[in-house]
């Protein structure tokens, strides 16, 4: 039951407007790829052109040795689960579920059964009479999944599914389907705008900004090395620090960083460091010398808002045995790791602002 | 640019990229869209372009033939004044019964709720000779005023009264929904800021609801310009007195005179299309300000 | 006012703030209940007695008259044909101005509305103008024999124009409102596009589909403007429930008349009671609630 999807230069206009452009990954077999992107991004299109709910303008889309671009959707053997359930509002659970068995005319005995193995598998086998309305979020979603389990497809697609749902639910089910996927080993495709969701579910990540790929690879891939800024600035938050190329470093007025030996001399360059690569050197002398602005107290870490000699502000999170009694006010040396260094983008953003939002990692 | 996006990807996409299942999928969007367009335009515009063609055969100088008919501008005239009359009320009546029926509770609003409807269920000449059967010489109020020298059939009050009945319902309708979805929160707190009931209800519900009466009045004044069943039995159809324009459009198209009659309805139509125009151009500016 | 004078006018103020609220409410609900009483249940009520004046008898005897059965039946047959064709083509133009997107919608969208800008004698009118004497289509249909104006056909073609609007504007915000989620959930579930009409749009929108037949039922049955432009009043032959109230009271049969006013009222109540079953029902199912 396993299948890889192929999707080979793949776009969407409307009029001039290209939603995706040129788009081509692999999704291998068995395994759950992410489409990961800001609002905007194309990812969602991407998705419904593989179910055949959007036609591409170009392109070609295979499941394995089949290809899928000129197959009706109801030909294609795909699961979809969808960001507000699209659950039939007029239908049980269980009349929801067997819906895609009614339709390939199996037996009643035989729908039965596969109803109570998946109602058994998403934990809402007592569920089986109630309505959507009756069910909460959660649970309906569970039930979309069932829905789109139900007929064995090939291949399973999820559109921002958990975007509908409370945080805490949004967790819990995450979990969950981390879990029926190692049950079930479907090839799956979800799209999702939370990088912490893509990065704990995936096993490989699509990146994807303005209609095309920024960069394919596995997750740790993505955050420790990544191919663009944007990849930079949009997975895990990031301090963003802009200056000059000179002898494979990027210079920022007083201090300088290493990490662009790839990009040519004299070129204007920006510098990405994670704020937990940010440390309070142990004694005098480091990488760079700053204020501490504020120290915020976020459990077992401290972040540390800090201004640089040339003004820049940097995020630091620091557990709170490595602060070195750095205090609000204190002039203090810092150790900047790892930095990644692109040719900077011609659209600019803020001087040494974060542009990723910052969630303190669970402990 | 994203809404639109999103927007673009609200409809079915439709275009085509020549696999079979794809053109069959595409003939059946443009066949259903063919058959509507093909209904549409035989039922209804067929029919109008008939009446227009008619109507303005002549030219602007059959329009002022048309007045000329003897009563022609007499009916016109007080279908005009009836029509706005009952508009302005029915706009007064139907917000207080929409904001009596939303935000009181007392015995026997659900059925004023439904009596308020029945208009829309019942024949229009079925109306007529219900006001008839109470307000006639016979009836139990008709006889009692004409006891005391007031008549109310054939007349036009009698107009008025008809028109008021049908379209009971048109505004009350429109203006609900949107008293529903407003938060009685809003007057709560216009009156803590110190502002007493009426002030609060000119000031908070009164803009909110003021597309939704414009509408329903504008529903109103065409309906009444158009009316005939409810008219035709109460008002006796005297002409220059209580003949309206419609039973008057009426009475010439029997007469075998559908020329005479296209003018006349044509210019009555003329003279509402500009009416509604201009009550919608004043209040949407009224708006934007 | 000193602060002691202040504390002890303020409960008898709101006390008669209070009451006189409660007295402006009182005062507009029995106005507003006045006013509908004056409109419509006292006038219900004095055909309801002006019907039965000449006694219980006379329903039986005015509905036992050919004419009157003749009357109702047509009334029957214009009506059913009318909720046949505005249901399947209002589905159809209800379809296409919510699921589809292409020049002239907003034109298409106008269109529906117009028939309500009409007078029905307007409508009358047309219909002669087009099928008379000298009537456009006069000849196509004359030279094969088929009777269209001053007959049962026409009777149906200014109905249906009549009733175009109410079916439509009943689905196109209910449409709108339920989206294209489930319709592609069936459909990468494998569900035809036939199958997911019937399977999960149908259902979706049966009650707004109710809402508008009983609708356009009323209105069908109710006709008389333009109707009775075209009939001919032939006796007998193209006279509806309507008409033959319009020509009983011109000939001073004023009780059967009134005894065929009150069958129309007492189906128009029942009517009425489906619409109000048909509105609720529809509300609950889209997660309003009156």
């Amino acid at each position: 039951m396993s299948t890889p999807i192929v999707v080979q230069d793949l776009t969407k206009r409307f009029g001039d407007f290209a939603a995706v452009d040129d788009v081509s990954f692999t999704a291998p077999a068995g395994a759950v790829t992410a489409l990961l992107g800001p609002s905007g991004s194309g990812k969602s299109t991407v998705l419904r052109m593989i179910a055949g709910l959007e036609i591409p303008t170009a392109g070609r889309i295979f499941m394995g040795e089949e290809e899928l671009t000129a197959k009706s959707v109801q030909d294609r053997g795909v699961g979809f689960v969808f960001q507000h359930y699209a659950l039939f509002r007029h239908m049980t659970v269980s009349q929801n579920v067997e819906f895609g068995l009614r339709v390939r005319k199996e037996s009643a005995a035989s729908r039965r059964a596969r109803v109570d193995e998946l109602l058994e598998l998403v934990q809402l086998s007592n569920f089986a009479g109630r309505y959507p309305d009756q069910l909460s979020g959660g649970q309906r979603q569970r039930v979309a999944l069932a829905r789109a389990l139900a007929p064995r497809p090939e291949v399973l697609l999820l559109d921002e599914p958990f975007g509908a749902l409370d945080a805490k639910v949004r967790q819990d089910l995450r979990r969950w389907l981390d879990e029926l996927h190692r049950e079930l080993g479907v090839t799956s495709l979800l799209v999702t705008h939370d990088q912490e969701e893509a990065l704990e579910l995936a096993n490989q990540v699509v990146v994807m900004h303005e209609g095309r790929v920024e960069q394919v690879g596995a997750p740790a891939v993505i955050y420790d090395d990544p191919a663009t800024p944007f990849v930079a600035g949009f997975v895990g938050a990031a301090n963003v620090l802009h200056g000059q190329v000179r002898e494979g470093h990027v210079h920022l007025g007083a201090f300088r960083l290493p990490g662009a030996d790839h990009l040519d001399e004299g070129v204007a360059a920006t510098a990405f460091v994670r704020p937990h690569d940010v440390r309070v050197a142990a004694d005098q002398g480091g990488d760079a010398r700053a204020v501490v602005e504020r120290v915020a107290t976020l459990g077992w870490l401290a972040r540390l808002t800090l201004t640089l000699d040339g003004g820049e502000t940097v995020v630091a999170h620091v557990p709170h045995g490595e602060l070195h009694g750095a205090k609000e006010g204190d002039l203090i040396w810092l150790d900047l790791r790892n930095p990644k260094a692109f040719v900077r983008p011609e659209t600019a953003a803020d001087e040494g602002a974060t542009i990723a939002p910052e969630e303190v990692p669970a402990s | 640019m994203m809404a639109s996006v999103a927007q673009r990807l609200r409809y079915r996409d439709t275009s085509s990229r020549g696999s079979p299942p794809r053109t069959a999928a595409v003939a059946r969007h443009l066949a259903l869209r063919g058959a509507a367009i093909l209904y549409l335009g035989l039922i209804v515009v067929l029919p109008v372009l008939a009446v227009i063609r008619e109507g303005f055969a002549g030219g602007l100088a059959a329009l002022r033939e048309a007045l000329a008919i003897p009563y022609a501008w007499d009916a016109i005239r007080l279908t005009l004044i009836t029509s706005i009359l009952a508009a302005v009320i029915n706009a007064v009546m139907g917000t207080a019964l929409a904001y009596v029926l939303v935000r009181f509770r007392f015995p026997g609003r659900r059925v004023l709720s439904s009596v308020v409807d029945l208009p829309l269920a019942i024949p229009t000449l079925v109306t007529g000779l219900m006001l008839v059967s109470l307000y006639g010489p016979n009836g139990a109020i008709g006889g009692w005023l004409a006891e005391r020298g007031i008549q109310v059939v054939f007349t036009k009050f009698a107009v008025l009264l008809a028109l008021l009945v049908v379209t009971l319902p048109l505004v009350v309708r429109q203006v609900m929904p949107v008293l529903q979805e407003l938060d009685p929160a809003e007057e709560e707190a216009a009156s803590t800021l110190g502002a007493n009931a009426w002030t609060s209800f000119r000031r908070v519900v009164l803009p909110a609801v003021r597309p939704a009466v414009v509408g329903g009045t504008l529903l109103t004044f065409a309906r009444c310009l158009g009316e005939f069943g409810s008219v035709v039995l109460i008002s006796g159809n005297l002409p220059g007195k209580t003949l309206t324009a419609p039973v008057f459009i009426f009475q010439l198209a029997n007469q075998f005179r559908p020329a005479e009659a296209a003018a006349v309805a044509t210019l009555l139509f003329a003279l509402a299309f500009v009416l509604v125009l201009v009550t919608a151009r004043l209040t949407r500016r009224r708006e934007d300000a | 006012m000193s602060a002691v004078a202040a504390r002890d006018a303020v409960p008898t103020d709101l006390e008669r703030a209070r009451r006189r609220r409660r007295l402006v409410r009182s005062l507009l609900v029995i106005g507003c209940v006045g006013y509908v009483a004056v409109l419509l249940l006292l006038p219900l009520i004095g055909i309801i007695r002006t019907a039965l004046e000449p006694g219980v008898g006379i329903v039986r005897e005015t509905l036992t008259l050919p004419e009157v059965r003749h009357a109702f039946y047509l009334t029957g047959i214009i009506t059913v044909i009318t909720v046949v064709v505005t249901t399947v083509f209002g589905l159809i133009v209800a379809w296409v101005l919510v699921r589809q997107r292409f020049h002239g919608r907003a034109v298409m969208n106008a269109l529906v509305d117009l028939p309500f800008a009409l007078s029905p004698v307007t409508v009358g009118l047309a219909c002669v103008l087009l099928f008379g004497a000298n009537g456009w289509f006069n000849e196509f249909f004359a030279a094969r024999g088929i009777q269209i104006i001053f007959a049962v056909p026409a009777m149906v073609l200014v109905t249906i124009f009549i009733c175009v609007p109410f079916t439509i504007r009943e689905l196109v915000p209910v449409l709108e409102e339920i989206g294209l989620d489930e319709e592609d959930a069936s459909r990468t579930l494998g569900a035809s596009l036939w199958q997911t009409f019937f399977k999960v749009t149908l259902p979706n929108i049966r009650w707004a589909l109710g809402y508008g037949v009983a609708l356009t039922t009323a209105r069908a049955i109710g006709e008389i403007g333009a109707v009775l432009i075209v009939s001919g009043l032939i006796k007998g032959k193209t006279e509806t429930a309507t008409i033959f109230i319009f020509t009983a009271i011109e000939e001073r049969q004023t009780a059967e008349a009134f005894v065929v006013a009150l069958v129309l009222a007492a189906i128009s109540i029942v009517l009425l009671v489906l619409l109000e079953a048909f509105r609720r029902r529809s509300e609950k199912g889209r997660g309003h609630t009156t």
